[in-house]
């Protein structure tokens, strides 16, 4: 009976790359990636700690009222649509394609409506990034969240083409399953912000 | 501490642990301040206990393969790479096979150091493996033992449950030096393979001193 090992001499071109099963290269990537966002984030979040508590400026700055309800409704929002990407990806693996592509629908219904809704805060809240240090530390959170959401419903957009076309099934579904990840990450860094800036 | 992205299921387990935390944090913050900032550290540290410790007084579960092969058909998965080619290995296995269809799968985990290992660099280390392998192979084969094998995980643990997904095994031949030697016996590994796998395991010591006649 021939060995792996013998097997490898009659391969031809480049090695066959080794692959522990201990977690899968692509979640791996998404993982590194996330690591380097939280990152980016903590960042932010620094210049956000030396403004308000450091330097212990005013928090909204005086005459300004942050829409800490409509933020929330937002929060409601998104946190829902972890739901239905977590809805999505469950069904797919119960070979449930509806399920799966009503999943992935939603989750983008919901996205986009808090994108829309917070470019309608913006255009209502009455200061611009330039007006001082609490301007330039909410829409530069908010706003590097705001990016985020849309790079996260980009790739629900091809997750969700791709499910209409036939893909995936109840053994290969990483195309939804990595964008969910994501979308879990978005969710919970916009959990952070919200309190945050809006809340504490 | 595990990772919390290793997939959409435990992300999304994260998400509600992160929403319980912050909402817990802003109530009490609303309530007053210095609350807020109590209940923050409390939480914070009850986390921090969790993720570090909570392991530590827990069994782990135990694992068992399904069932490869066929009826009557004995596997018996060997995991073992400094003493692979040992004779007191060899001869364990042949004694385990006789009398029945035995088929043997020898899996030598590509042993490296932790820098090499950091840096995903295992040429060396599964090229070393892969020669002890076909070594021990021949002589197994020599002696009328249907052995195939392969180079496995860095990690013996992890050699295990890798093949023990695709190969299935009905008993695990685990060879090590003698105590004093092996890095395996000093970390664990045998007993924290009983504790993991519901599969039978024996442990087989080979004094690669007393066997170098077999091992090059």
């Amino acid at each position: 009976m021939a060995t792996h090992a013998e097997a490898a001499d009659h391969h031809h071109g480049p090695p066959i790359a080794n692959q522990s099963s201990r977690v899968d290269s692509r979640v791996l990537g998404m993982l590194l990636f996330i690591a380097s966002e939280v990152m980016l984030f903590g960042a932010f979040f620094t210049a956000y700690f030396f403004v308000r508590v450091v330097n212990g400026i005013a928090w909204p700055s005086e005459g300004i009222e942050l829409p800490v309800f409509v933020a929330g409704v937002n929060t409601a929002i998104l946190v829902t649509s972890s739901f239905t990407v977590h809805w999505a990806l469950q069904s797919i693996k119960r070979d449930n394609r509806a399920g799966m592509q009503a999943g992935l629908v939603l989750t983008l219904a919901l996205g986009f409506v808090f994108l829309l809704t917070q470019a309608r805060e913006y255009s209502r809240v009455g200061f611009a990034p330039s007006d001082g240090a609490f301007g330039t530390i909410f829409y530069g959170l908010t706003g590097l969240h705001g990016a985020h959401v849309f790079v996260g419903l980009m790739l629900l957009t091809f997750a969700t083409i791709r499910a209409f076309r036939g893909h995936y099934s109840a053994a290969h579904h990483h195309g939804v399953e990595i964008p969910g990840i994501y979308w879990h990450f978005v969710d919970v860094m916009w959990i952070v912000v919200y309190t945050t800036i809006y809340i504490l | 501490m595990q990772n919390p992205f290793r997939s959409e299921a435990e992300a999304f387990r994260f998400l509600i642990r992160t929403i319980a935390y912050f909402a817990v944090i802003a109530i009490a913050a609303l309530i007053h301040t210095w609350l807020g900032l109590a209940v923050f550290v409390v939480a914070t540290g009850v986390i921090v206990w969790w993720l570090f410790f909570r392991g530590d007084a827990e069994r782990p579960i135990q694992t068992g393969p399904a069932r490869h092969g066929g009826v009557g058909e004995r596997r018996i998965l060997v995991v073992a790479n400094e003493t692979v080619g040992g004779a007191t290995l060899r001869d364990r296995i042949r004694e385990r096979s006789e009398g029945v269809r035995a088929e043997v799968l020898v899996v030598a985990p590509a042993l490296n150091t932790p820098i090499r290992h950091w840096a995903s660099d295992e040429d060396g280390a599964r090229a070393v493996a892969k020669t002890r392998l076909e070594e021990s192979l021949g002589l197994l084969r020599a002696g009328g033992v249907n052995a195939r094998g392969e180079v496995g995980d860095a990690e013996p643990l992890q050699a295990i449950e890798d093949a023990l997904r695709t190969f299935g095994a009905d008993e695990i031949i685990i060879s090590t030096h003698p105590e004093g030697r092996s890095q395996w016996l000093e970390r664990g590994v045998v007993s924290a393979a009983r504790e993991r796998f519901t599969v039978p395991i024996t442990h087989v010591v080979v004094d690669v001193d007393a066997d170098r006649e077999d091992i090059r």
